[in-house]
């Protein structure tokens, strides 16, 4: 009964700071939206989106503290996106 | 005595969430082709949404995924009470969440700007496109706050009752990894439809 729970560490205090971190993040997207930067305004939004995605899937999300298992899983997806998107793109590009 | 199988109830929770990433991923896809195509509408169309409301929602889904995180590490902590309190303060937030979606999408409807307005189709095809999107993945984003919610009142009526304790809270673990993904959604449709320069 006792295995499948070990003795629990509290994350409290990481929670907390992954949230300012969060924040800061919003903060700083917001502002590099108001920047005239072109074509790498939406290259810039979705970069501070994912680094704010992936603190919420470690951290609050606890992958990071779950078996390789788990995060090993989680690239099927992403891998999964990531060829539909990139063959799509690549029909699309070139009509 | 019940026989419990903790990784795999967790296993099952992640396979679903993958299937709400594909689900999101075909929406994302279908609004990253249009914006490459009508780029200048886009923009255009984008103009009509409060950047404020925008990132006050998600200031506030932020919020809510600590109080979920926290709720769980309270009540693994033995700390009950403090649970179902974090648990109660994350539906609130969500609660604000969809406020604030009425006061912007009834602010568009006023305006005359939804699927199939007179309004609206007098546009550019374009800026028909967003809206239609932005009508679509907001208002099924919208659905599943709203199912994360249900699920949270839930979870804190099994916590105060003791169905869902520090031994055995995989339950709220797993309502915890839905509403955080709920999050995760938001954290790329705000800069895609509320920040395009």
């Amino acid at each position: 009964m006792g295995h499948d729970h070990p003795q629990y560490i509290g994350h409290t205090k990481t929670y907390v700071v992954i949230w300012l971190l969060l924040l800061g993040l919003t903060g700083i997207t917001i502002t590099v939206a108001g920047m005239h930067l072109g074509a790498f305004s939406m290259l810039a939004s979705l970069l501070i989106a994912s680094i704010k995605a992936s603190l919420v899937l470690w951290f609050f999300m606890h992958l990071k503290y779950e078996e390789k298992l788990f995060k090993y899983m989680f690239l099927i997806p992403v891998a999964t996106l990531t060829v539909v998107i990139a063959l799509t793109f690549s029909d699309i590009w070139y009509r | 005595m019940k026989h419990r199988d903790y990784i795999g109830a967790k296993l099952g929770m992640w396979l679903f969430l993958f299937t709400e990433i594909l689900l999101f991923g075909g929406l994302f896809l279908l609004y990253a082709v249009y914006r490459s195509v009508y780029s200048r509408e886009f923009h255009l169309a984008a103009l009509g949404l409060s950047t404020t409301l925008g990132a006050i929602n998600t200031i506030v889904l932020l919020t809510s995924s600590l109080t979920m995180a926290l709720s769980i590490a309270v009540l693994r902590q033995g700390n009950k009470n403090a649970s179902i309190a974090c648990q109660a303060i994350t539906i609130v937030l969500g609660l604000a969440f969809l406020v604030n979606k009425y006061f912007e999408w009834s602010g568009h409807i006023h305006e005359g700007i939804y699927p199939d307005s007179p309004a609206l189709l007098s546009r550019s095809h374009g800026e028909i496109l967003f809206y239609g999107l932005y009508y679509v993945m907001t208002g099924l984003h919208g659905i599943h706050v709203i199912i994360g919610m249900v699920a949270i009142a839930i979870m804190a009526s099994l916590t105060y009752r003791g169905a869902v304790s520090a031994e055995n809270f995989n339950k709220l673990e797993n309502t915890g990894l839905y509403w955080h993904l709920v999050d995760v959604i938001w954290i790329y449709l705000f800069p895609l439809f509320y920040l395009i320069t």
